[in-house]
Protein backbone atom coordinates (compact mmCIF):
# COMPACT_ATOMS: atom_id res chain seq x y z
CA UNK A 1 0.00 0.00 0.00
CA UNK A 2 2.77 2.41 0.89
CA UNK A 3 4.55 1.67 -2.37
CA UNK A 4 1.36 2.52 -4.24
CA UNK A 5 1.06 5.78 -2.34
CA UNK A 6 4.71 6.66 -2.96
CA UNK A 7 4.32 5.87 -6.65
CA UNK A 8 1.16 7.95 -6.82
CA UNK A 9 2.74 10.98 -5.16
CA UNK A 10 5.81 10.85 -7.42
CA UNK A 11 3.71 10.46 -10.54
CA UNK A 12 1.30 13.17 -9.46
CA UNK A 13 4.25 15.52 -9.07
CA UNK A 14 5.52 14.54 -12.53
CA UNK A 15 2.05 14.95 -14.04
CA UNK A 16 1.60 18.46 -12.60
CA UNK A 17 5.14 19.47 -13.54
CA UNK A 18 4.76 18.26 -17.12
CA UNK A 19 1.37 19.97 -17.45
CA UNK A 20 2.93 23.25 -16.29
CA UNK A 21 5.89 22.69 -18.58
CA UNK A 22 3.58 22.11 -21.50
CA UNK A 23 1.73 25.38 -20.94
CA UNK A 24 4.74 27.57 -20.18
CA UNK A 25 7.30 26.26 -22.64
CA UNK A 26 8.09 28.60 -25.53
CA UNK A 27 9.06 25.85 -27.94
CA UNK A 28 6.08 23.94 -29.34
CA UNK A 29 8.06 20.73 -29.76
CA UNK A 30 8.90 20.85 -26.05
CA UNK A 31 5.24 21.47 -25.27
CA UNK A 32 4.27 18.41 -27.28
CA UNK A 33 6.89 16.29 -25.52
CA UNK A 34 5.73 17.45 -22.09
CA UNK A 35 2.20 16.50 -23.08
CA UNK A 36 3.38 13.03 -24.13
CA UNK A 37 5.04 12.57 -20.74
CA UNK A 38 1.84 13.75 -19.07
CA UNK A 39 -0.18 11.14 -21.02
CA UNK A 40 2.29 8.47 -19.97
CA UNK A 41 1.96 9.35 -16.28
CA UNK A 42 -1.83 9.37 -16.59
CA UNK A 43 -1.59 5.89 -18.15
CA UNK A 44 0.36 4.70 -15.11
CA UNK A 45 -2.41 6.16 -12.91
CA UNK A 46 -4.89 3.96 -14.78
CA UNK A 47 -2.71 0.91 -14.09
CA UNK A 48 -2.58 1.84 -10.40
CA UNK A 49 -6.39 2.05 -10.44
CA UNK A 50 -6.59 -1.46 -11.92
CA UNK A 51 -7.59 -0.55 -15.48
CA UNK A 52 -4.76 -1.81 -17.71
CA UNK A 53 -6.88 -1.77 -20.86
CA UNK A 54 -7.57 1.95 -20.57
CA UNK A 55 -3.91 2.57 -19.74
CA UNK A 56 -2.70 0.81 -22.87
CA UNK A 57 -5.35 2.51 -25.03
CA UNK A 58 -4.28 5.86 -23.58
CA UNK A 59 -0.68 5.28 -24.62
CA UNK A 60 -1.53 3.83 -28.03
CA UNK A 61 -4.10 6.42 -29.04
CA UNK A 62 -2.87 9.62 -27.44
CA UNK A 63 0.89 9.24 -27.04
CA UNK A 64 1.36 6.92 -29.99
CA UNK A 65 -0.95 8.27 -32.66
CA UNK A 66 -2.28 11.74 -31.91
CA UNK A 67 0.86 13.31 -30.48
CA UNK A 68 2.99 11.83 -33.26
CA UNK A 69 0.68 13.57 -35.73
CA UNK A 70 0.99 16.81 -33.72
CA UNK A 71 4.77 16.58 -33.84
CA UNK A 72 4.57 15.75 -37.54
CA UNK A 73 2.53 18.87 -38.26
CA UNK A 74 4.71 21.10 -36.05
CA UNK A 75 7.84 19.94 -37.81
CA UNK A 76 6.32 20.05 -41.29
CA UNK A 77 5.10 23.64 -40.86
CA UNK A 78 8.27 24.70 -39.05
CA UNK A 79 6.37 26.47 -36.26
CA UNK A 80 8.67 25.46 -33.41
CA UNK A 81 9.01 28.99 -32.02
CA UNK A 82 6.02 30.98 -30.85
CA UNK A 83 6.24 34.67 -31.62
CA UNK A 84 4.41 37.07 -29.34
CA UNK A 85 2.33 38.58 -32.20
CA UNK A 86 0.31 35.38 -32.40
CA UNK A 87 -0.83 35.44 -28.78
CA UNK A 88 -4.52 36.34 -28.57
CA UNK A 89 -5.15 39.42 -26.35
CA UNK A 90 -8.32 38.12 -24.68
CA UNK A 91 -6.95 34.65 -24.02
CA UNK A 92 -5.13 35.38 -20.75
CA UNK A 93 -7.97 37.11 -18.82
CA UNK A 94 -10.47 34.50 -20.02
CA UNK A 95 -8.18 31.68 -18.90
CA UNK A 96 -7.75 33.27 -15.48
CA UNK A 97 -11.52 33.70 -15.02
CA UNK A 98 -12.24 30.11 -16.03
CA UNK A 99 -9.45 28.76 -13.81
CA UNK A 100 -10.84 30.70 -10.81
CA UNK A 101 -14.35 29.32 -11.46
CA UNK A 102 -13.01 25.76 -11.66
CA UNK A 103 -10.97 26.14 -8.46
CA UNK A 104 -13.92 27.62 -6.55
CA UNK A 105 -16.19 24.82 -7.76
CA UNK A 106 -13.76 22.09 -6.79
CA UNK A 107 -13.07 23.73 -3.43
CA UNK A 108 -16.80 24.09 -2.70
CA UNK A 109 -17.42 20.42 -3.42
CA UNK A 110 -14.45 19.28 -1.35
CA UNK A 111 -15.23 21.45 1.68
CA UNK A 112 -19.04 21.51 1.87
CA UNK A 113 -19.91 18.01 0.69
CA UNK A 114 -19.24 15.47 3.41
CA UNK A 115 -18.01 12.64 1.16
CA UNK A 116 -16.73 13.82 -2.22
CA UNK A 117 -15.78 10.36 -3.49
CA UNK A 118 -19.36 9.14 -3.08
CA UNK A 119 -20.42 11.42 -5.95
CA UNK A 120 -18.47 9.32 -8.42
CA UNK A 121 -20.04 6.01 -9.32
CA UNK A 122 -17.28 3.49 -8.75
CA UNK A 123 -17.08 0.92 -11.53
CA UNK A 124 -18.45 -2.52 -10.92
CA UNK A 125 -15.95 -4.69 -9.06
CA UNK A 126 -16.21 -7.40 -11.71
CA UNK A 127 -14.57 -5.09 -14.27
CA UNK A 128 -11.39 -5.03 -12.23
CA UNK A 129 -10.96 -8.79 -12.12
CA UNK A 130 -8.78 -10.91 -14.38
CA UNK A 131 -11.33 -11.12 -17.18
CA UNK A 132 -11.60 -7.36 -17.43
CA UNK A 133 -11.29 -7.40 -21.23
CA UNK A 134 -14.09 -9.93 -21.61
CA UNK A 135 -16.37 -8.02 -19.26
CA UNK A 136 -15.47 -4.75 -20.99
CA UNK A 137 -16.33 -6.23 -24.38
CA UNK A 138 -19.58 -7.66 -23.05
CA UNK A 139 -20.56 -4.31 -21.56
CA UNK A 140 -19.72 -2.47 -24.79
CA UNK A 141 -21.69 -4.79 -27.03
CA UNK A 142 -24.74 -5.30 -24.78
CA UNK A 143 -25.52 -2.44 -22.39
CA UNK A 144 -23.69 0.31 -24.29
CA UNK A 145 -24.27 -0.87 -27.87
CA UNK A 146 -26.02 2.30 -29.04
CA UNK A 147 -23.37 4.76 -27.76
CA UNK A 148 -20.67 2.47 -29.14
CA UNK A 149 -22.20 2.37 -32.62
CA UNK A 150 -22.97 6.10 -32.51
CA UNK A 151 -19.29 6.78 -31.72
CA UNK A 152 -18.18 4.63 -34.63
CA UNK A 153 -20.51 6.51 -37.00
CA UNK A 154 -19.20 9.81 -35.64
CA UNK A 155 -15.63 8.74 -36.37
CA UNK A 156 -16.62 7.55 -39.85
CA UNK A 157 -18.30 10.89 -40.58
CA UNK A 158 -15.20 12.75 -39.43
CA UNK A 159 -13.03 10.63 -41.70
CA UNK A 160 -15.30 11.09 -44.71
CA UNK A 161 -15.39 14.83 -43.99
CA UNK A 162 -11.59 15.02 -43.98
CA UNK A 163 -11.40 13.16 -47.28
CA UNK A 164 -14.01 15.41 -48.89
CA UNK A 165 -12.23 18.58 -47.71
CA UNK A 166 -8.92 17.45 -49.19
CA UNK A 167 -10.61 16.34 -52.44
CA UNK A 168 -12.32 19.71 -52.92
CA UNK A 169 -9.01 21.48 -52.46
CA UNK A 170 -7.49 19.36 -55.22
CA UNK A 171 -10.38 20.01 -57.63
CA UNK A 172 -10.20 23.78 -57.16
CA UNK A 173 -6.50 23.76 -57.89
CA UNK A 174 -7.12 21.67 -61.00
CA UNK A 175 -9.84 24.11 -62.13
CA UNK A 176 -7.55 27.12 -61.72
CA UNK A 177 -5.07 25.60 -64.12
CA UNK B 1 4.12 -18.22 2.00
CA UNK B 2 6.26 -16.40 -0.49
CA UNK B 3 8.08 -13.52 1.07
CA UNK B 4 8.28 -10.24 -0.71
CA UNK B 5 11.98 -10.24 -1.50
CA UNK B 6 11.85 -13.48 -3.52
CA UNK B 7 9.30 -11.86 -5.80
CA UNK B 8 11.59 -8.87 -6.28
CA UNK B 9 14.49 -11.23 -6.88
CA UNK B 10 12.49 -13.13 -9.50
CA UNK B 11 11.64 -9.90 -11.34
CA UNK B 12 15.21 -8.71 -11.14
CA UNK B 13 16.61 -11.97 -12.53
CA UNK B 14 14.04 -12.15 -15.33
CA UNK B 15 14.64 -8.53 -16.35
CA UNK B 16 18.42 -8.93 -16.31
CA UNK B 17 18.24 -12.16 -18.32
CA UNK B 18 16.00 -10.51 -20.91
CA UNK B 19 18.18 -7.39 -21.22
CA UNK B 20 21.44 -9.33 -21.46
CA UNK B 21 19.91 -11.78 -23.93
CA UNK B 22 18.94 -8.86 -26.16
CA UNK B 23 22.35 -7.20 -25.79
CA UNK B 24 24.17 -10.43 -26.57
CA UNK B 25 21.79 -11.09 -29.43
CA UNK B 26 22.53 -7.62 -30.82
CA UNK B 27 26.29 -8.23 -30.69
CA UNK B 28 26.14 -11.47 -32.61
CA UNK B 29 23.34 -10.43 -34.94
CA UNK B 30 25.61 -7.75 -36.44
CA UNK B 31 28.23 -10.43 -37.08
CA UNK B 32 25.61 -12.86 -38.42
CA UNK B 33 24.16 -10.24 -40.76
CA UNK B 34 27.54 -9.22 -42.17
CA UNK B 35 28.63 -12.79 -42.75
CA UNK B 36 25.30 -13.85 -44.27
CA UNK B 37 25.14 -10.79 -46.54
CA UNK B 38 28.75 -11.39 -47.59
CA UNK B 39 27.98 -15.00 -48.45
CA UNK B 40 24.94 -13.98 -50.52
CA UNK B 41 27.02 -11.38 -52.38
CA UNK B 42 29.93 -13.86 -52.88
CA UNK B 43 32.23 -11.94 -50.56
CA UNK B 44 34.04 -13.23 -47.49
CA UNK B 45 32.93 -10.70 -44.90
CA UNK B 46 34.66 -10.01 -41.56
CA UNK B 47 36.99 -12.95 -40.86
CA UNK B 48 40.10 -11.42 -39.30
CA UNK B 49 39.32 -10.79 -35.63
CA UNK B 50 39.34 -14.10 -33.77
CA UNK B 51 38.19 -17.47 -35.13
CA UNK B 52 35.90 -16.92 -38.16
CA UNK B 53 35.92 -13.22 -37.29
CA UNK B 54 33.78 -13.88 -34.21
CA UNK B 55 35.43 -11.05 -32.23
CA UNK B 56 34.55 -8.47 -34.89
CA UNK B 57 31.53 -7.09 -32.93
CA UNK B 58 33.74 -6.44 -29.89
CA UNK B 59 36.31 -4.68 -32.04
CA UNK B 60 33.52 -2.53 -33.50
CA UNK B 61 32.20 -1.73 -30.02
CA UNK B 62 35.63 -0.62 -28.80
CA UNK B 63 36.09 1.52 -31.90
CA UNK B 64 32.69 3.21 -31.42
CA UNK B 65 33.29 3.88 -27.71
CA UNK B 66 36.56 5.70 -28.40
CA UNK B 67 35.25 7.77 -31.31
CA UNK B 68 34.72 11.49 -30.87
CA UNK B 69 31.15 12.48 -30.14
CA UNK B 70 30.10 15.47 -32.13
CA UNK B 71 27.07 17.71 -31.57
CA UNK B 72 26.12 20.13 -34.37
CA UNK B 73 26.34 23.76 -33.27
CA UNK B 74 22.67 24.70 -33.72
CA UNK B 75 21.31 21.34 -32.66
CA UNK B 76 18.77 21.23 -29.85
CA UNK B 77 21.16 19.88 -27.19
CA UNK B 78 18.65 18.29 -24.81
CA UNK B 79 16.55 16.56 -27.45
CA UNK B 80 19.68 15.58 -29.38
CA UNK B 81 20.88 13.82 -26.23
CA UNK B 82 17.49 12.25 -25.43
CA UNK B 83 16.68 10.88 -28.89
CA UNK B 84 19.04 7.85 -28.86
CA UNK B 85 17.81 6.91 -25.38
CA UNK B 86 14.18 7.19 -26.49
CA UNK B 87 15.00 4.86 -29.37
CA UNK B 88 16.75 2.19 -27.31
CA UNK B 89 14.38 2.02 -24.34
CA UNK B 90 11.22 0.91 -26.23
CA UNK B 91 13.24 -1.70 -28.11
CA UNK B 92 14.22 -3.23 -24.75
CA UNK B 93 11.00 -2.93 -22.75
CA UNK B 94 8.79 -4.31 -25.52
CA UNK B 95 10.32 -7.72 -24.79
CA UNK B 96 8.88 -7.68 -21.25
CA UNK B 97 5.66 -9.50 -22.14
CA UNK B 98 7.17 -12.22 -24.35
CA UNK B 99 7.05 -15.67 -22.74
CA UNK B 100 10.14 -17.80 -23.39
CA UNK B 101 9.04 -21.03 -21.68
CA UNK B 102 5.80 -22.50 -20.29
CA UNK B 103 4.71 -21.59 -16.78
CA UNK B 104 6.48 -24.08 -14.54
CA UNK B 105 6.72 -25.20 -10.93
CA UNK B 106 10.29 -24.44 -9.95
CA UNK B 107 11.98 -24.00 -6.56
CA UNK B 108 8.62 -24.70 -4.94
CA UNK B 109 6.77 -21.90 -6.71
CA UNK B 110 5.02 -21.17 -9.97
CA UNK B 111 7.21 -19.18 -12.33
CA UNK B 112 5.95 -17.67 -15.56
CA UNK B 113 8.79 -17.18 -18.00
CA UNK B 114 7.91 -13.69 -19.11
CA UNK B 115 9.07 -10.60 -17.26
CA UNK B 116 5.40 -9.59 -16.94
CA UNK B 117 2.67 -11.98 -18.03
CA UNK B 118 -0.08 -9.37 -18.22
CA UNK B 119 -3.54 -10.00 -19.63
CA UNK B 120 -3.30 -7.08 -22.08
CA UNK B 121 -0.01 -8.29 -23.57
CA UNK B 122 -0.93 -7.57 -27.18
CA UNK B 123 -2.09 -4.07 -26.35
CA UNK B 124 1.21 -3.53 -24.56
CA UNK B 125 3.07 -4.52 -27.74
CA UNK B 126 0.89 -2.15 -29.74
CA UNK B 127 1.43 0.79 -27.40
CA UNK B 128 5.20 0.36 -27.16
CA UNK B 129 5.42 -0.06 -30.94
CA UNK B 130 3.49 3.16 -31.37
CA UNK B 131 5.75 5.22 -29.07
CA UNK B 132 8.98 3.87 -30.54
CA UNK B 133 8.68 6.37 -33.39
CA UNK B 134 9.53 9.31 -31.09
CA UNK B 135 13.25 8.60 -30.91
CA UNK B 136 13.64 8.68 -34.68
CA UNK B 137 11.45 11.75 -35.23
CA UNK B 138 13.19 13.71 -32.48
CA UNK B 139 16.63 12.68 -33.69
CA UNK B 140 15.73 14.01 -37.11
CA UNK B 141 14.33 17.26 -35.76
CA UNK B 142 17.02 18.06 -33.20
CA UNK B 143 19.95 17.49 -35.58
CA UNK B 144 19.26 20.81 -37.35
CA UNK B 145 19.86 19.10 -40.68
CA UNK B 146 17.38 18.97 -43.56
CA UNK B 147 18.28 15.41 -44.51
CA UNK B 148 17.88 14.18 -40.95
CA UNK B 149 14.58 16.04 -40.66
CA UNK B 150 13.22 14.49 -43.85
CA UNK B 151 14.28 11.06 -42.60
CA UNK B 152 12.46 11.60 -39.32
CA UNK B 153 9.29 12.83 -41.03
CA UNK B 154 9.34 9.92 -43.46
CA UNK B 155 9.70 7.43 -40.66
CA UNK B 156 6.80 8.87 -38.68
CA UNK B 157 4.52 8.84 -41.73
CA UNK B 158 5.59 5.29 -42.55
CA UNK B 159 5.14 3.94 -39.03
CA UNK B 160 1.71 5.53 -38.58
CA UNK B 161 0.56 4.08 -41.91
CA UNK B 162 1.77 0.57 -41.24
CA UNK B 163 0.53 0.53 -37.66
CA UNK B 164 -3.05 0.11 -38.92
CA UNK B 165 -2.27 -3.15 -40.71
CA UNK B 166 -0.25 -4.20 -37.65
CA UNK B 167 -3.29 -3.64 -35.47
CA UNK B 168 -5.47 -5.78 -37.74
CA UNK B 169 -2.88 -8.59 -37.63
CA UNK B 170 -3.06 -8.43 -33.83
CA UNK B 171 -6.86 -8.66 -34.08
CA UNK B 172 -6.54 -11.87 -36.12
CA UNK B 173 -4.34 -13.42 -33.45
CA UNK B 174 -6.66 -12.28 -30.66
CA UNK B 175 -9.62 -13.88 -32.48
CA UNK B 176 -7.78 -17.16 -33.01
CA UNK B 177 -6.21 -17.31 -29.56
CA UNK B 178 -9.27 -15.97 -27.76
CA UNK B 179 -7.03 -13.96 -25.44
CA UNK B 180 -4.73 -10.95 -25.30
CA UNK B 181 -2.20 -12.63 -23.03
CA UNK B 182 0.79 -13.83 -25.04
CA UNK B 183 1.21 -16.90 -22.87
CA UNK B 184 -2.36 -18.01 -23.54
CA UNK B 185 -1.88 -17.32 -27.27
CA UNK B 186 1.11 -19.65 -27.30
CA UNK B 187 -0.83 -22.31 -25.39
CA UNK B 188 -3.68 -21.96 -27.90
CA UNK B 189 -1.23 -22.93 -30.66
CA UNK B 190 -0.64 -26.33 -29.05
CA UNK B 191 -2.57 -28.17 -31.75
CA UNK B 192 -1.88 -25.93 -34.71
CA UNK B 193 0.23 -22.87 -35.41
CA UNK B 194 -1.69 -19.75 -36.33
CA UNK B 195 0.63 -19.44 -39.34
CA UNK B 196 -1.06 -22.54 -40.75
CA UNK B 197 -4.58 -21.34 -39.99
CA UNK B 198 -3.90 -17.83 -41.30
CA UNK B 199 -0.88 -18.08 -43.67
CA UNK B 200 -1.47 -14.79 -45.47
CA UNK B 201 -1.87 -13.11 -42.11
CA UNK B 202 1.54 -14.38 -40.96
CA UNK B 203 3.27 -13.18 -44.13
CA UNK B 204 1.47 -9.85 -43.94
CA UNK B 205 2.47 -9.44 -40.30
CA UNK B 206 6.09 -10.11 -41.22
CA UNK B 207 5.97 -7.48 -44.00
CA UNK B 208 4.41 -4.96 -41.64
CA UNK B 209 6.95 -5.46 -38.87
CA UNK B 210 9.74 -5.08 -41.43
CA UNK B 211 8.28 -1.66 -42.17
CA UNK B 212 7.82 -0.91 -38.45
CA UNK B 213 11.48 -1.52 -37.65
CA UNK B 214 12.61 0.31 -40.81
CA UNK B 215 14.39 -2.68 -42.29
CA UNK B 216 15.14 -3.13 -45.98
CA UNK B 217 13.25 -2.94 -48.31
CA UNK B 218 11.35 -0.38 -46.21
CA UNK B 219 14.36 1.52 -44.81
CA UNK B 220 13.20 4.87 -46.17
CA UNK B 221 14.23 6.92 -43.09
CA UNK B 222 17.89 6.18 -43.84
CA UNK B 223 17.89 5.91 -47.62
CA UNK B 224 21.54 6.64 -48.38
CA UNK B 225 21.10 7.82 -51.95
CA UNK B 226 18.45 10.36 -51.02
CA UNK B 227 19.11 11.40 -47.41
CA UNK B 228 22.81 10.58 -46.75
CA UNK B 229 22.07 8.58 -43.60
CA UNK B 230 18.62 9.94 -42.72
CA UNK B 231 17.76 10.62 -39.11
CA UNK B 232 21.18 9.62 -37.72
CA UNK B 233 23.28 11.68 -40.16
CA UNK B 234 24.60 13.92 -37.41
CA UNK B 235 25.19 11.26 -34.80
CA UNK B 236 28.60 9.80 -34.05
CA UNK B 237 30.34 7.70 -31.43
CA UNK B 238 28.23 6.06 -28.72
CA UNK B 239 25.08 7.96 -29.68
CA UNK B 240 25.23 6.49 -33.17
CA UNK B 241 25.88 3.04 -31.77
CA UNK B 242 22.75 3.38 -29.62
CA UNK B 243 20.68 3.83 -32.80
CA UNK B 244 22.49 0.88 -34.30
CA UNK B 245 21.79 -1.18 -31.19
CA UNK B 246 18.11 -0.21 -31.19
CA UNK B 247 17.71 -1.31 -34.82
CA UNK B 248 19.17 -4.76 -34.21
CA UNK B 249 17.37 -5.25 -30.91
CA UNK B 250 14.12 -4.34 -32.64
CA UNK B 251 14.89 -6.97 -35.28
CA UNK B 252 15.34 -9.61 -32.57
CA UNK B 253 12.24 -8.50 -30.66
CA UNK B 254 9.94 -8.45 -33.69
CA UNK B 255 11.22 -11.89 -34.66
CA UNK B 256 10.30 -13.07 -31.17
CA UNK B 257 6.86 -11.45 -31.48
CA UNK B 258 6.26 -13.03 -34.90
CA UNK B 259 7.33 -16.41 -33.52
CA UNK B 260 5.04 -16.04 -30.51
CA UNK B 261 1.99 -14.83 -32.43
CA UNK B 262 2.11 -17.06 -35.49
CA UNK B 263 4.74 -19.79 -35.10
CA UNK B 264 3.92 -21.28 -31.75
CA UNK B 265 6.36 -19.30 -29.59
CA UNK B 266 8.29 -21.58 -27.26
CA UNK B 267 6.28 -24.66 -28.30
CA UNK B 268 7.67 -27.41 -30.49
CA UNK B 269 6.15 -28.19 -33.90
CA UNK B 270 2.53 -29.13 -33.24
CA UNK B 271 2.89 -32.72 -34.53
CA UNK B 272 6.06 -33.33 -32.53
CA UNK B 273 4.35 -33.32 -29.14
CA UNK B 274 3.95 -37.11 -29.00
CA UNK B 275 7.31 -38.08 -30.48
CA UNK B 276 9.58 -40.22 -28.22
CA UNK B 277 6.87 -40.29 -25.53
CA UNK B 278 6.86 -36.52 -25.42
CA UNK B 279 10.61 -36.23 -24.84
CA UNK B 280 10.76 -33.30 -27.26
CA UNK B 281 7.77 -31.51 -25.76
CA UNK B 282 7.99 -28.39 -23.64
CA UNK B 283 5.22 -29.85 -21.49
CA UNK B 284 7.76 -32.32 -20.14
CA UNK B 285 10.97 -30.29 -20.22
CA UNK B 286 10.37 -26.57 -19.79
CA UNK B 287 13.99 -25.70 -20.66
CA UNK B 288 13.39 -26.77 -24.27
CA UNK B 289 11.17 -23.68 -24.63
CA UNK B 290 13.97 -21.10 -24.98
CA UNK B 291 15.78 -23.44 -27.40
CA UNK B 292 12.77 -23.73 -29.71
CA UNK B 293 12.15 -19.99 -29.51
CA UNK B 294 15.80 -19.30 -30.33
CA UNK B 295 15.67 -21.58 -33.38
CA UNK B 296 12.55 -19.83 -34.67
CA UNK B 297 14.03 -16.38 -34.02
CA UNK B 298 17.26 -17.24 -35.85
CA UNK B 299 15.29 -18.52 -38.85
CA UNK B 300 13.17 -15.36 -38.94
CA UNK B 301 16.27 -13.16 -38.60
CA UNK B 302 17.85 -15.02 -41.47
CA UNK B 303 14.75 -14.33 -43.58
CA UNK B 304 15.09 -10.61 -42.72
CA UNK B 305 18.73 -10.58 -43.82
CA UNK B 306 17.85 -12.58 -46.92
CA UNK B 307 15.15 -10.00 -47.74
CA UNK B 308 17.68 -7.21 -47.39
CA UNK B 309 20.09 -8.96 -49.74
CA UNK B 310 17.38 -9.71 -52.29
CA UNK B 311 15.16 -6.67 -52.72
CA UNK B 312 16.07 -3.10 -53.58
CA UNK B 313 14.53 -0.30 -51.55
CA UNK B 314 10.91 0.43 -52.44
CA UNK B 315 10.11 3.92 -53.77
CA UNK B 316 8.54 6.20 -51.15
CA UNK B 317 5.20 6.88 -52.89
CA UNK B 318 4.83 3.17 -53.61
CA UNK B 319 5.66 2.40 -49.99
CA UNK B 320 2.78 4.58 -48.84
CA UNK B 321 0.29 3.31 -51.42
CA UNK B 322 1.33 -0.28 -50.68
CA UNK B 323 0.58 0.30 -47.01
CA UNK B 324 -2.73 2.06 -47.50
CA UNK B 325 -4.12 0.45 -50.65
CA UNK B 326 -2.89 -3.13 -50.37
CA UNK B 327 -1.96 -4.09 -46.81
CA UNK B 328 -4.80 -2.27 -45.02
CA UNK B 329 -7.71 -3.67 -47.10
CA UNK B 330 -6.10 -7.09 -47.22
CA UNK B 331 -5.64 -7.24 -43.45
CA UNK B 332 -9.21 -6.06 -42.92
CA UNK B 333 -10.49 -8.82 -45.25
CA UNK B 334 -8.38 -11.39 -43.40
CA UNK B 335 -9.81 -10.29 -40.04
CA UNK B 336 -13.29 -10.61 -41.56
CA UNK B 337 -12.81 -14.16 -42.85
CA UNK B 338 -11.15 -15.22 -39.59
CA UNK B 339 -14.10 -13.97 -37.58
CA UNK B 340 -16.66 -15.50 -39.96
CA UNK B 341 -14.86 -18.85 -39.98
CA UNK B 342 -14.69 -19.02 -36.19
CA UNK B 343 -18.34 -18.05 -35.75
CA UNK B 344 -19.58 -20.49 -38.44
CA UNK B 345 -17.55 -23.36 -36.96
CA UNK B 346 -18.97 -22.52 -33.56
CA UNK B 347 -22.61 -22.12 -34.60
CA UNK B 348 -22.86 -24.94 -37.15
CA UNK B 349 -20.66 -27.28 -35.07
CA UNK B 350 -18.48 -28.18 -38.03
CA UNK B 351 -14.68 -27.93 -38.18
CA UNK B 352 -14.99 -27.69 -41.95
CA UNK B 353 -15.81 -23.99 -41.71
CA UNK B 354 -12.81 -23.41 -39.49
CA UNK B 355 -10.54 -25.01 -42.10
CA UNK B 356 -12.01 -22.82 -44.79
CA UNK B 357 -10.07 -19.93 -43.15
CA UNK B 358 -6.63 -20.97 -44.52
CA UNK B 359 -8.10 -21.74 -47.95
CA UNK B 360 -9.81 -18.36 -48.30
CA UNK B 361 -6.77 -16.69 -46.74
CA UNK B 362 -4.41 -18.10 -49.39
CA UNK B 363 -6.89 -17.19 -52.13
CA UNK B 364 -7.06 -13.61 -50.86
CA UNK B 365 -3.28 -13.43 -50.67
CA UNK B 366 -2.89 -14.62 -54.27
CA UNK B 367 -5.56 -12.16 -55.37
CA UNK B 368 -3.68 -9.29 -53.69
CA UNK B 369 -0.43 -10.33 -55.38
CA UNK B 370 -2.24 -10.47 -58.74
CA UNK B 371 -3.70 -6.98 -58.22
CA UNK B 372 -0.30 -5.55 -57.34
CA UNK B 373 1.27 -7.19 -60.38
CA UNK B 374 -1.47 -5.87 -62.64
CA UNK B 375 -1.27 -2.33 -61.31
CA UNK B 376 2.53 -2.30 -61.63
CA UNK B 377 2.27 -3.50 -65.23
CA UNK B 378 -0.33 -0.97 -66.29
CA UNK B 379 -0.60 2.67 -65.35
CA UNK B 380 1.63 3.13 -62.29
CA UNK B 381 4.70 1.69 -63.88
CA UNK B 382 6.24 4.98 -64.87
CA UNK B 383 6.83 7.91 -62.57
CA UNK B 384 3.63 9.90 -62.54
Amino acid sequence: MTIDLLLFLTLALVAVATALGMVTSKNTVYSALFLVLNFATVAVFYILLGAPFIAMSQITVYAGAIMVLFLFVIMLLGTERLNSANILPWQRPLAIILAVILTVEAGYLLIFKSNPTAMVNAPDASINTIGSLQSLGMALFTDYLLPFEATSILLLVAMVGAIILSKQDKNEKGGAK
Amino acid sequence: MISDWTLWLEWLIKSLVMIFALLGGFIFLTYFERRALARMQTRIGPNRAGPFGLFQPFADAIKLIFKEEFTPIHADKIVFFLAPILTVVPSLIIAAVIPIAPTTELFGRTISFAVADINVGILYLMSIASISVYGIVLAGWSSNNKYAMLGGLRSSAQMISYELALGFCFVMVILLGNSMSLNEIVVAQKDMWFAVIQPTGAILFFIVVLAEVNRAPFDMPEAEQELTAGFHSEYSGMKFSLFFMAEYQKMIVVSMITAVLFFGGYRELWFMTDWFNGALSVDRFWFLGPVYLLIKVVILLFVMIWTRATWPRIRYDRLMSFGWKVLLPLSLALVFITAVGIVLADVLKSVLYFWSIPVVSIMLGLFAVAVVQWSLRSKFHGRS
